[in-house]
């Protein structure tokens, strides 16, 4: 079906963009902030009644499509601008407009004490990130969905690098840029295998053509397009080797990380696997490795959030697992349950790193536990709202974090993966501790915010840009410090009832519910055809008849007991890891410190990250500078490219030396070098 | 009988000596003199060549070539002048600074 306004979801934001980067400098914020809030508050309910429009539609041909333009045309390879709308994209549309409207509200607060030009530049940014994560997930063929991609990439680039002037600011923006141009060289590579695979960048006629052929057993051509394209998703998605960028990324202001960094553009991955699930479904090689790393990654990133002391990092970190849990959900192919957490993680942990951005603003810019505590009573809506996520992440039953994990774990056991599930069922352990760790530093306890806080050695020097200057009066004792204004606490409120239910539209049969998102998504996994029929590419004609209707997700009943049992696991070592953050962090204050000294060859490790940084450092860095200085610029500049240019000057002017000897003024050695010539001239005519 | 041969022996020698003091005389004038003596020595082939093959054009040509040899002593003698205000001398050894 075809529709007029789906490209209005993508191009309110951009007007937003166009506005507020032209005219932005000389508006007032409210202006500026009420255009970008507002913008996107109507994209939302654009994209509310686009997805309605298709719910109403029967579940096998849900889509709604619109074609821009015809883009390219080369022989019989043509490529439309063209944004689809189909069940997958819903959700995301929903969490890019939703999540992406509500931060951006709480921002016009968060953000009030820059000046004019960069509250409006801030808002651009952010106008233009949602322009081009809404063209991202909606984009109907690699190539569009690869501008999305890209585009959120500079985004991100600029947004993490928004207070340019700090150096810290401006290393991590080169990082994450430079990191991510890793994988989406490997997602160029892929995209380009799949033009010469299956002639088609379409994502329906790519599925309908993967469809007809065999399940690769070994490592073969879809195999390597798959794989090449998750490489791309480990950049974006911030998975091993590649998940270094993320947690620096923090240095943006708190907004960003909750939206690019935690809800929805480290998700691209995630979703890009979504949407080409045949194609993965046909390389099981590449699913293997998938799961294993995103279950590597999950349990890996989390023993480093354990000792972490930065709050945003702490989160940084639990973002790069819970990431991991979506990757392990969409490699042992539970993609709904991993859309699932998609989603739900968007909810939690944007509330999270919104809540954590109202204890910073609070405090004007302190972002270290180790100087908060206490601050419970001080900032009672952060404190509930963010308790809540934390709830929700940990894994508490009947809070959405519980169903979506839940339902990954169950998958990943199910699917005999129980090795994958034993590690799954200890990074949530994890999660759950290093979670009340935070939780309990820096609201419960004594408050060490005091006199701790300040210009003193202890505050990284980072987080002054937005602290000290609006504010002489903060480093007298806590009596200052103001609970989130009204915009953020709705943005943290509203997030928080969406922390609760949103799970409730996944309830898993065995709860007695009806995994209505699991059903709403089955049909967007497999390659079903009747929206559109296929007109370009080889498939070309390849339509209505394959309009069978999705398995019956039905065939779980059996497991009922299975999932009953893991979710009693599961929900028991969601309560031992709070108890456990509550006994070393609140009961018995000491131990964690003389674990820490008992251990602190473990202890360094995990606070300096595995030293994976420095690795990278010393195996990737410092090579290519070395290559490049001695190499490049020593060597083959300075010797090679230079040499030959002033080589060429050399030779013009030894010749010369010689040359100009016979320019010597003098007429009659003109005249007789005239003379000689033409003698000679006649000579070789004549005696030839 | 005046043959062709006589006729270009004498330009041949005509051209030589006009060579020959276009080389070796130190006065401009004198070389200037040189070159009248060179184009007339063509001049004399070319209407010796005329009246061997019963044309006119040879005297066309001739024609032609005084023209363009009045044009070029009045430019030269102009120039001369020139150069004898400039360094008070007309030996062209003393005109060699238009170099690198």
């Amino acid at each position: 079906m075809g529709s007029r306004v789906l490209a209005l979801i993508p191009l309110l934001p951009f007007a937003g963009f166009l506005v507020n980067a032209t005219l932005g400098r000389r508006l007032p914020k409210a202006v500026s902030g009420g255009i970008a809030c507002g913008l996107m508050v109507v994209s939302f309910f654009v994209a509310v009644m686009q997805v309605w429009t298709l719910a109403g539609m029967p579940p096998e041909s849900r889509q709604i499509s619109q074609t821009l333009f015809t883009w390219i045309t080369a022989g019989d390879f043509s490529l439309d601008l063209a944004l689809r709308l189909d069940a997958l994209s819903a959700v995301m549309i929903l969490v890019v407009t939703g999540i992406g409207s509500l931060i951006h509200i709480y921002s016009t607060s968060y953000m009030h004490e820059e000046t004019d030009p960069d509250y409006a530049r801030f808002f651009s940014y952010l106008n233009l990130f949602c322009f081009f994560m809404l063209m991202l997930v909606l984009g109907s063929n690699v190539l569009v969905m690869f501008v999305g991609w890209e585009g959120v990439g500079l985004c991100s680039y600029l947004l993490i690098g928004f207070y340019y002037l700090k150096q810290s600011a401006s290393d991590a923006a080169n990082k994450a840029f430079i990191v991510n141009r890793v994988g989406d060289f490997a997602f160029i590579l892929g995209a380009l295998l799949m033009v010469t695979t299956f002639g088609s960048l379409d994502f329906t006629t790519v599925a309908l053509a993967a469809k007809e052929m065999p399940v690769e057993a070994t490592f073969g051509t879809i195999s390597l397009i798959t794989l090449l394209m998750f490489i791309g998703a480990t950049g974006k998605s911030a998975q091993i080797p590649l998940y270094t960028w993320l947690p620096d990324a923090m240095e943006g202001p708190t907004p960003v990380s909750a939206l690019i960094h935690a809800a929805t553009m480290v998700t691209a991955g995630v979703y890009m696997i979504g949407r080409n699930a045949v194609l993965f479904e046909h390389a099981p090689m590449t699913l293997g490795i998938v799961a294993v790393v995103g279950t590597a990654t999950a349990l890996f990133a989390g023993t480093i959030g354990l000792v972490q002391n930065d709050i945003k990092r702490v989160l940084a970190y639990s973002t790069v697992s819970q990431l991991g849990y979506m990757f392990l959900a969409m490699g042992v192919g539970a993609f709904g349950a991993g859309i699932f957490h998609l989603y739900t993680h968007a909810f939690f942990k944007a509330l999270l790193f919104l809540g954590s951005g109202a204890v910073i603003h609070a405090l004007h810019g302190e972002q270290d536990i180790r100087h908060m505590g206490g601050l419970k009573k001080h900032l009672p809506i952060t404190y509930w709202t963010f308790m809540i996520g934390s709830l929700a992440i940990a894994g508490v039953p009947l809070l959405s974090g519980f169903f979506s994990k839940d339902e990954i774990l169950f998958e990943t056991f199910a699917g005999g993966h129980q090795l994958l599930w034993i590690v799954g069922a200890l990074t949530s352990l994890l999660t759950a501790t290093y979670m009340f760790r935070l939780v309990h530093l820096t609201f419960h306890g004594e408050e060490r915010f005091g006199g701790a806080h300040g210009h003193d050695s202890h505050v990284v020097p980072a987080h002054a840009t937005h602290a000290a200057p609006a504010h002489p009066t903060h480093s007298t004792h806590g009596t200052h410090l103001h609970d989130a204004p009204a915009p953020m606490a709705f943005a943290l409120i509203v997030l928080a009832l969406g922390s609760v239910l949103a799970g409730y539209i996944g309830v898993p049969p065995a709860l007695g519910g009806h995994n209505a998102l699991g059903t709403w998504l089955e049909p967007a996994f497999q390659a079903t055809n009747c929206g559109a029929p296929v007109t370009t590419g080889p498939l070309a004609g390849l339509a209505v008849e394959n309009c069978l209707p999705g398995e019956e997700p039905g065939g779980e009943h059996e497991n009922a007991g299975l999932e009953l049992g893991l979710m009693i696991v599961s929900s028991l070592i969601a309560f031992a890891g709070i108890g456990l953050a509550w006994f070393l962090w609140i009961k018995n204050r000491e131990i964690p410190g003389r674990l820490a000294a008992q251990f602190p060859g473990v202890h360094q490790t995990l606070l300096n990250k595995y030293y994976v940084d420095e690795a990278y450092d010393a195996t990737i860095v410092q090579p290519i500078k070395l290559v490049s200085q001695e190499g490049l610029w020593r060597g083959f500049d300075v010797k090679v490219v230079d040499g030959a240019v002033n080589g060429a000057g050399y030779l013009v002017s030894g010749v010369s030396i010689v040359l100009r000897l016979v320019q010597n003024g003098s007429v009659k050695t003109y005249a007789a070098s005239t003379f000689l010539g033409a003698v000679a001239i006649l000579a070789y005519y004549l005696w030839r | 009988m005046v043959s062709l041969g006589h006729y270009l022996v004498l330009s041949g020698l005509l051209f030589a000596i006009g060579a020959a003091g276009v080389f070796m005389r130190k006065n401009l004038i004198t070389l200037l003199l040189s070159v009248e003596i060179m184009l007339n020595a063509v001049n004399l082939a070319f209407v010796a060549f005329g009246r061997e093959f019963g044309t006119v054009d040879g005297q066309i040509i001739t024609f032609f070539v005084m023209t363009v040899a009045a044009a070029e002593a009045a430019v030269g003698l102009a120039l001369v002048i020139g150069l004898f205000r400039h360094r008070e001398s007309l030996n062209p050894e003393a005109f060699t600074s238009l170099k690198w």
